[in-house]
């Protein structure tokens, strides 16, 4: 039974790993079809570094993911503070639509802000990508940030207002250097969110903006392309770094 | 006090416009366009009709592509299942310094962008592909299996991608259980299949909703899955629902097809938000 169980979770990882794994490896793959190995070459990675198009367009999804997980942890922080701390006409509308915003599939987000974007006028490009990154990102970041902040000592807060500190001071040195932690977190979750997305952003960019997943996908769908096994490999050690680096931090945050 | 008035009314500000303005409107905007007349010069024209949901539930190529996007995401979502229950439950049941590392073991394929996930999944499956080689090597078969542009394909990079959402809100539920009762069943003579239907299946009800219900409804929108993976048919509501938009500049018919896809959903969530009532009411 032990053993059954040990082939089970191997085969659960090895179908999880394998895929990724043969990327890898093809990235350094002198055969260009990845059919069988011919030797090692860093070949690939000086192919996609000459690649201007998907240089700019790597570029491009580094901007945005910056961008949107910033704002979008700016906002979450508000966000989550405002629907924490306020009582106010509209709250529950609020939470209603983040949630809707956090359940539905990207595909329906995706032609909805095309629609928003198209009938104000505003071209597919860097801001039409920026606000609809911000805004599926933002669900996350303030769940990410209220959930830190339910974990407060209130006494905290009351002690500040009995010391006659004003909102704003209450907000600015008290609350927030208490939630730098989850702040942390929630850039992580919205910078991996960002860039991981390809749905969302194949509806709302256009030619002048050209992003990652945009590129690999018009790239790959005609057949092998070596330098795009290249910067995945690079993508996948980047998207390891930031775990290991949000775990330190979790670890961090235990001690 | 005035101060503090006005802190507390910029936040509410920003936040109630920033979801009226990206949240509400464009879905409010989205039901507005299913109902309003193609127009090839302009997209659309502004006048009132149905036609979009008529042609989408009167021609049967419209209604075979749902019925086959259900099939396919139904599958995948009893694959997800059958293979991550297990997963959950085994992971819950181990010490806790193990259960981390698996979840995150599980996790780092999940960070990594899943259009790259997918495009590697072509280099597995492909006619000289490493699943062929290793059979044709262990001598299995004798010609390669085509199962690239198959449905298997877009199935098995479905279940790779969405495995994760299976097995999280399973195993939230299974590491919650109290497993006391599994015991006490076993020891009133209960067999492990009537322990497991009495008593584990119904008290993790919850998670298996949960996790059906977050593989289920993005897997019928994940067009480029079906468009990597899968033949030149369109194999997914969200291949539908793309063409419309990007292809055929049909918005109000791929805004009608969404709008039936959210209904779908909604019906889901709500039989999931009754059975978490009854749940609750039944623990009291």
């Amino acid at each position: 039974m032990n053993m059954l169980r040990l082939f089970y979770f191997a085969g659960i990882f090895f179908y999880l790993y394998l895929p990724i794994s043969v990327l890898i490896v093809n990235a350094f793959n002198l055969n260009k079809y990845g059919m069988q190995w011919d030797g090692f070459t860093f070949k690939w990675f000086t192919a996609m570094f000459e690649n201007h198009s998907l240089m700019a367009a790597a570029r491009h999804s580094v901007v945005i993911a910056i961008c949107a997980a910033t704002l979008a942890t700016m906002i979450g922080a508000l966000a989550a503070i405002g629907l924490n701390r306020y009582r106010f006409f509209g709250r529950k509308v609020i939470q209603g639509t983040s949630m809707t915003l956090m359940m539905a599939p990207d595909i329906i987000l995706a032609i909805a802000f095309l629609v928003l974007f198209i009938s104000l006028g505003i071209g597919l490009g860097f801001w039409s990508l920026l606000f609809s990154h911000i805004t599926f990102c933002l669900p996350f970041t303030i769940m990410t940030i209220t959930g830190r902040l339910q974990d407060f000592d209130p006494n905290l807060l009351n002690a500040a207002r009995d010391l006659g500190a004003s909102e704003k001071n209450i907000l600015a040195r008290v609350i927030l250097p208490m939630m730098r932690p989850a702040l942390i977190s929630s850039w992580l979750l919205a910078f991996t969110l960002s860039l991981d997305d390809v749905i969302i952003s194949s509806f709302v960019t256009g030619p002048s903006y050209d992003v990652l997943p945009l590129k690999i996908f018009s790239m790959v769908k005609v057949g092998v392309k070596p330098e795009v096994n290249a910067l995945a490999a690079l993508l996948i050690l980047l998207s390891l770094a930031l775990v290991i680096v949000s775990q330190l931090m979790i670890g961090d945050r235990k001690k | 006090m005035k101060i503090a008035d006005k802190t507390r009314f910029c936040i509410i500000l920003l936040i109630s416009g920033w979801f009226i303005l990206f949240g509400v409107t464009p879905l409010l905007l989205l039901v507005m366009t299913s109902f309003l007349t193609m127009d090839p010069a302009d997209l659309v024209k502004f006048s009132f009709t149905l036609n979009a949901y008529s042609q989408l539930f009167i021609e049967p190529g419209y209604i075979i592509i749902f019925i086959r996007s259900v099939k396919l995401a139904l599958t995948t979502t009893l694959l997800c299942l059958g293979l991550g229950y297990p997963f959950a439950w085994y992971t819950a049941r181990m010490p806790p310094k193990w259960r981390t590392s698996v979840l995150i073991l599980l996790m780092i394929p999940f960070w990594t962008n899943s259009l790259v996930r997918t495009y590697a999944m072509r280099m597995v499956l492909g006619t000289h592909g490493i699943l062929n080689k290793a059979l044709l090597s262990l001598g299995l078969i004798n010609t390669p299996l085509k199962i690239m542009y198959t449905d298997y394909a877009v199935m098995a990079g479905l279940f790779y991608l969405m495995l994760p959402f299976m097995v999280l809100p399973l195993y939230a539920t299974i590491e919650k259980l109290n497993f006391q009762l599994v015991e006490a069943a076993r020891d009133l003579g209960a067999g492990a299949v009537s322990a497991f239907t009495k008593i584990i299946f119904p008290l993790t009800l919850p998670g298996i909703m949960a996790g059906c219900i977050m593989v289920f409804v993005p897997t019928m929108g994940l067009f480029y899955v079906a468009s990597l993976l899968g033949g030149a048919r369109q194999l997914l509501v969200g291949n539908l629902i793309q063409q419309q938009f990007l292809n055929a500049r049909n918005w109000p018919l791929g805004s009608a097809t969404s709008i039936v896809l959210i209904i779908f959903m909604a019906v889901m969530l709500i039989g999931y938000g009754l059975l978490l009532h009854r749940f609750s009411r039944g623990e009291e």
